[in-house]
């Protein structure tokens, strides 16, 4: 019953002509541990928003890496590689080992095939500083529409969602054990079904 | 009295470094540094810098190659593309610009808005669900 709620919720923000705002559980949380970081570092893997950008850099304070993986995934889409992904990945990132203090990943896992999934999950655990906090959102169902969302963040607990034409589509639906292995080694602290069918998982990497 | 502003044309290419006292449009290109202190520097709409900028302000309707560093405002327009790194305390990225890089705002301590987010629990509070 929940779950066909879930595909109900998720349903309608496919449909909705407008943009529309959802509560989140988990961004406030994840903001105010950014924010009580002293100079802390975070890497967005979504695209750039400047109302983001200027929440996030004035009001958290933090300094904002932009890794747009959403552009990278439209590139190897319409080169015909996605097949390298998996490489590209491990590759992607310049930043060294334990050097920032948060990830915000979107949804960005429902778009990638498993190896280049756990390629990116080992790239963004080497990055994250210990005790540092990875959020990142997963959709309730595949889709065959070929589209991405922007996330603008409202304030600390509500998010618009904008959508976008891309090149890819979601694969499939990761349940709770797939994320958990995609992320292991780092522990859980927050997962929550939210009604409009996507599912925020938050975890931090256990401090050394 | 009618001062008027300092512009580098369309054909204008620069290679070094570029320092001024006063605000610059450059529509050309430039190859270097640039260098104006305490003023605007605007790349237009054909402007293509390949540089470390410093200014007062930096507005981009162009294209940027490099790292920029203001001490008000970087607005990147829309159409405007940067790819390198900002240090500004205001940065306003438009939608439809083209932005690859890192954004640092340098908070200073206290000055966070109008209500603390310290007032929303933290991860330690947390709970498995």
């Amino acid at each position: 019953m929940a779950l066909k709620t879930a595909f109900k919720g998720l349903s309608s923000v496919a449909t909705a002509p407008t943009e529309d705002v959802y509560s989140s559980k988990t961004l406030g949380k994840f903001l105010s541990f950014v924010f009580s970081r002293s100079g802390a570092e975070l890497i967005d893997l979504g695209p750039v928003i400047g109302s983001n950008i200027a929440f996030m850099g004035e009001r958290v304070g933090c300094k904002i890496h932009i890794e747009d993986l959403y552009a990278d995934l439209d590139r190897h889409a319409l080169e015909g590689t996605l097949d390298r992904l998996p490489d590209f990945m491990a590759a992607r990132f310049p930043l060294g080992d334990e050097s920032v203090d948060a990830v915000l990943c979107w949804d960005v896992f429902d778009y990638l095939n498993p190896d280049a999934g756990s390629a990116l999950s080992g790239e963004l655990i080497r990055m994250l500083r210990p005790g540092g906090a990875l959020l990142g959102f997963f959709g309730a169902r595949a889709s065959d529409e070929t589209r991405y969302t922007k996330y603008f963040i409202q304030d600390e607990s509500r998010l618009r969602y904008r959508f976008y034409v891309g090149a890819c589509r979601r694969r499939a639906v990761l349940q709770n054990r797939d994320i958990d292995n995609l992320f292991a080694g780092l522990q859980l602290s927050d997962s929550v079904l939210m009604r409009s069918g996507v599912r925020e998982v938050l975890y931090h990497k256990r401090s050394a | 009295m009618n001062e008027e502003l300092a512009s580098i044309g369309k054909s204008i290419v620069i290679n070094g470094e570029l320092t001024g006292s006063e605000d610059l449009t450059i529509e050309g290109r430039v190859e270097g540094k640039i260098d104006l202190k305490d003023h605007v520097l605007t790349v237009g709409m054909n402007g293509r810098i390949k540089a470390q900028v410093t200014a007062k302000s930096i507005v981009v309707f162009g294209h940027v190659t490099g790292n920029l560093t203001a001490t008000e405002k970087v607005d990147i327009k829309e159409k405007g593309s940067v790819e390198g790194d900002i240090v500004a305390p205001r940065v306003a990225i438009a939608d439809g610009s083209h932005f690859k890089g890192s954004v640092d705002m340098q908070r200073k301590e206290g000055a966070n808005g109008d209500r603390p987010l310290s007032t929303v629990p933290s991860l330690t509070d947390l709970v498995r669900v």
